[in-house]
């Protein structure tokens, strides 16, 4: 584990490296608890994920001592028939081991956990009263995101990057168009299922700014190994100008190369699932790309979002996501340029 | 009906070897081409189930080395996504349904009967029945890999993912349909399991006398009566969604999602424990014997095998912590999940006092039942940590949940099973399987074990979701999976020897005997393999450990007054095993296979037309008409 982390710690990937936790202080800290990652139930960033993080600490160390105590017990008792002689406990001995291993130290260690496991439970299951609310929708197979007001009315959508004030609970409404997934950023919270036909609700807070990353964790057809996410926690000045920018419709195409790029948007059918908003508005099966360039990640946070990552996407998204729902489009180089130039001018 | 005589102290019965000829014809299983469609006698059925199973489960763990080599490094590209799905699919469905549930039935169904001193089945043709239905269900199932039309929505087949919407072809409905059919299968060798163990016993043994292993499978079939119905109305509502457009479970139209879940996990959970029961009875049977000594607290560890049944029911939510149910009611199932902890740990104790200070054999089937100390123990402790909802909340789907199922039906069912295998396999085949490969074998199979699976415990809580056919290099998640596909090549070396083993051993092995273990109970006080009937007399048991009881004495009392020119068996009372009666048992006959056939034509052709359900149906009647022609046995002769 250590050499990993190490290894992966020095190496520069190719790809966009989602924690920003590799600064050598934190990545010390991170190596102190023998884990690392954006992913990482263990390395909390949250109120609840580090109440669970202690929680599997406690229990860790429970079940490493009650493990041990039965290897011990079972050593001994092999151990007392080394060497040929009979040497059995007496049934009154036997009666007692059996009672005091067997029911009152699992009696013991169950109401403990029991105690243990509904008051956090109930912590983190105690949702907030207030914070910006964020509709997570599931699709196929990435992640439909609505920020709503206090009415429930749209704000803004965007897809697969959520972000977050730092500090403040933010809360999450789930629900889903087509099967069943599930919500999961193992440093902020524990998931939740997103069941169409219902609305679950959860919420996340993160402590410090960061990006996490999450990934679906329920079983939701061929890509489901490829739904990821981030969430960007950032302060809150930031945030409220992220989300402001995200509420404007899309940027006026300023150049000639932009103008045409979005033409080919038009003409090529990419506006059949694509919404950009003041640009096409019918396109509901793919994420809106109102401000696409404004994001981290593609493809629900598999690549990188560069120029390169977007050209290979859009020319042949089944090498990169197979069996994913947009289909190849073959356009001419010129073509292809212009709707990059267009892509990348939607801040 | 006959008039059982009274055992009369220290007359020795025994019988001319023309009475054994006609008693070992009457009991003699038809051979030839159609004659292999045609017995009906339980050890003959037992070894096809045991046999049949263990070829699925080479086959579905050929399926998870295959994956543990795509997930070997980052970004492998060995198998496509869809691929991957349907191993993974397959590999889960098969070894639930094709591979644990019919060898512990097919070991129950074997060992039981000569067990108990009886010479078969209560209803030998359902038994033959059973065989077919699972071995074409299995087959169909399996073979659909080959055509690349392998279900690929997971093992427990979530709605909507599973509607013919987001599944379509024939997949789904190849999982549906033959799952019902196999459970027919798990549900006649409970029936007649139950039937058996109450009404069959050698006179004398009362409950409080049967072998432990008799417990767990009596146990184990009440579950399986209980626990399979929910599956066979579930998948029969997804088979009516998806084939004639029912919407039970579709949000659109008013229907419940979760209702599928419900229904699956109140069959699922209690499966765990179907699956564990026996081998747990394996544990209680092989520890005596090669201790050489009585169990401690036989009563405790019958106790324990009911307790867990029941408590096996009031588990299945924790399943589904994430979905949103509300908070109280999840709580109740923690603590029930949790509970389960008192039940297993009277046993492992219990065992562990029986073990003390023994002079003790240490041959492989002991080996295999210490192994499944280490290894269950510690999926106990992940099982109760799992069961604590906030954590749950972080871990459920996740590997290391995956780690925890394997640690625990691994572990807690394989390894028992195997070294039950070990242990009888003398009697079913007459001869003893070589002990240094047994003993290589489990060195291979103990440490690959841990090697593959442990690691999946920190994967899991770094974050890694369960049925990903890859991830991203950048998560480091690398090292621990090459090291756990590493670890699944020694793991399935050590199975591997392990078939070779008893390959080898049929032609190879040194002959058994009798009783080469030193054994207590019923099965080895008859040749090995055994003759047509079982046992030339039926035996009269006085305690737990009736050829322990005996030892010393020149003879044991008996049965005498069977007729051995047809099939007749005794009927004891259920408690007290006091002899009441005598069946006579049916005659090998092909119609159960032909049942067989016409209902899987039924079960089968569904899938393209609804009216093939009248085709099973009538099909069936028909051929259970002609199975259940009174052939007035009393008048035959």
């Amino acid at each position: 584990m250590l050499v990993n982390s190490v290894r992966s710690a020095l190496r520069f990937s190719r790809r966009w490296r989602p924690c920003a936790g590799a600064t050598p202080p934190a990545f010390i800290a991170i190596l102190l608890q023998g884990c690392s990652g954006a992913q990482n139930s263990l390395d909390p960033a949250s109120r609840s994920a580090a109440l669970i993080a202690n929680l599997w600490w406690g229990m860790l160390v429970i079940g490493t001592v009650i493990m041990i105590g039965v290897l011990i017990a079972l050593f001994i008792g092999l151990g007392r028939g080394w060497g040929g002689t009979e040497r059995p406990l007496s049934s009154r001995g036997s009666f007692l081991l059996v009672v005091a291993g067997g029911v009152v130290t699992p009696m013991l260690v169950i109401m403990a956990m029991v105690i243990v496991g509904v008051s956090v439970g109930r912590e983190i299951a105690t949702r907030p009263q207030s914070g910006p609310i964020v509709e997570v929708i599931g699709r196929l197979w990435w992640w439909e995101l609505r920020y709503l007001d206090g009415d429930g009315e749209v704000i803004a959508t965007t897809a697969n990057e959520m972000h977050i004030p730092v500090g403040q609970p933010v809360r999450l409404r789930l629900t889903s168009e087509n099967v069943i997934h599930s919500f999961w950023a193992p440093q902020l919270q524990g998931k939740t299922d997103l069941i169409p036909g219902q609305v679950n609700e959860s919420w996340i807070e993160a402590e410090r700014a960061g990006v996490y990353r999450g990934q679906c964790s329920e079983y939701c057809g061929v890509q489901h190994a490829l739904m990821s996410f981030i969430v960007v926690a950032e302060p809150l000045e930031e945030f409220e100008r992220w989300l402001s920018l995200q509420a404007e419709p899309a940027t006026e195409p300023s150049s000639d190369e932009t103008r045409r790029g979005q033409q080919v948007f038009l003409e090529q059918g990419c506006a059949g699932c694509h919404t950009i908003r003041s640009v096409s508005e019918v396109g509901e099966i793919g994420p809106d790309l109102t401000h696409l360039a404004g994001r981290r990640t593609l493809a629900a946070a598999t690549v990188p979002n560069t120029k390169g990552h977007l050209g290979g996407w859009i020319s042949d998204p089944q090498r990169i996501k197979p069996g994913n729902k947009m289909p190849s489009t073959v356009m001419e180089p010129a073509d292809l340029q212009a709707l990059l130039a267009f892509l990348g001018s939607l801040e | 009906m006959s008039v059982i005589e009274p055992p009369r102290q220290g007359e020795i019965v025994t019988r001319t070897p023309e009475e054994l000829d006609r008693l070992s014809s009457t009991w003699e299983s038809p051979g030839g081409l159609i004659g292999w469609f045609m017995p009906v006698n339980q050890r003959v059925i037992g070894r096809r189930f045991v046999l049949t199973a263990f070829v699925f489960f080479f086959l579905a763990g050929a399926l998870a080395v295959l994956m543990r080599i795509q997930l070997m490094r980052p970004e492998n590209d060995f198998l496509s996504p869809d691929l991957y799905n349907q191993f993974f699919t397959v590999h889960g469905t098969a070894m639930m349904f094709l591979f644990a549930i019919p060898v512990m039935e097919g070991i129950a169904i074997y060992i039981v009967p000569m067990m108990v001193g009886t010479r078969d089945m209560a209803f030998p043709r359902l038994n033959a029945f059973g065989y077919y239905v699972y071995l074409i269900g299995g087959a169909v199932f399996f073979g659909s890999l080959l055509f690349n039309i392998a279900p690929a929505a997971g093992w427990f087949n979530y709605v909507p993912l599973a509607g013919i919407e987001y599944s379509p072809g024939l997949g789904v409905g190849i999982w549906t349909t033959m799952i019902t059919f196999i459970e027919v299968s798990a549900l006649t060798a409970a029936v007649e399991l139950i039937v058996t163990i109450l009404k069959l016993r050698a006179p004398g043994m009362s409950l409080n006398r049967m072998p432990l292993f008799v417990w767990s499978a009596l146990v184990t079939a009440f579950m399986i009566v209980f626990a399979m119905p929910a599956i066979i109305a579930a998948s029969s509502l997804l088979v009516m969604d998806r084939q004639i457009g029912t919407h039970i479970f579709t949000p659109e139209t008013g229907g419940q999602p979760l209702l599928w879940q419900h229904l699956f996990w109140f069959f699922g959970h209690p499966e765990v424990y179907i699956i564990l029961m026996p081998a747990l009875g394996i544990i209680s049977t092989i520890i005596p014997v090669f201790t050489q000594r009585p169990i401690f607290g036989y009563t405790a560890l019958v106790l324990s095998l009911v307790a867990t049944g029941f408590i096996g029911f009031g588990l299945w939510v924790h399943h589904m912590f994430a979905t949103g149910l509300p908070q109280l009611g999840m709580s109740f199932f923690m603590a029930a999940s949790a509970m389960i902890a008192i039940p297993q740990g009277i046993q492992v104790f219990c065992w562990i006092a029986s073990m003390w200070g023994a002079r003790m054999r240490f041959d492989t089937p002991l080996l295999y039942v210490l192994g499944f100390f280490v290894i269950f123990v510690v999926g106990g402790i992940s099982g109760v940590m799992v069961a604590v909802i906030p954590f749950d909340l972080q871990v459920h789907d996740t590997f290391f949940l995956v780690a925890h199922f394997h640690y625990v039906l691994i572990g807690g069912a394989v390894f028992p099973l195997i070294g039950g295998m070990y242990y009888w396999y003398p009697k079913m085949f007459g001869r003893m399987m070589d002990e240094r490969l047994g003993k290589i074998s489990f060195w291979l199979a103990f440490i690959g074990f841990n090697v593959t699976f442990f690691p999946m415990h920190q994967l899991g809580l770094q974050g890694m979701p369960r049925r990903i056919y890859t991830y991203l290099e950048e998560l480091g998640w690398g090292d621990l999976n090459l090291l756990a596909t590493m670890g699944s090549f020694i793991l399935a070396a050590g199975f591997l020897l392990s078939l070779f083993n008893a390959l080898w051993s049929l032609w190879r092995g040194a002959p058994a005997g009798e009783d080469p273990w030193g054994s207590p109970t019923l099965e080895w006080a008859t040749p090995s393999p055994p003759p047509n009937y079982n046992h030339a007399h039926i035996p009269i048991v006085s305690g737990r450990y009736p050829l322990w009881d005996r030892r010393g004495e020149e003879s044991s009392p008996v049965v005498v007054g069977l007729r051995d020119d047809r099939r007749e068996v005794l009927v004891t009372t259920v408690l007290d095993a006091e002899p009441h009666a005598v069946a006579v048992m049916p005659a090998p006959t092909i119609w159960p296979f032909i049942s067989a056939v016409a209902a899987s034509t039924g079960f089968l052709g569904i899938l393209y037309h609804p009216s093939f359900f009248l085709v099973g149906f009538f099909g069936a009647a028909a051929t259970f008409t002609m199975w259940f022609w009174p052939r007035r046995p009393w008048r035959d002769d």
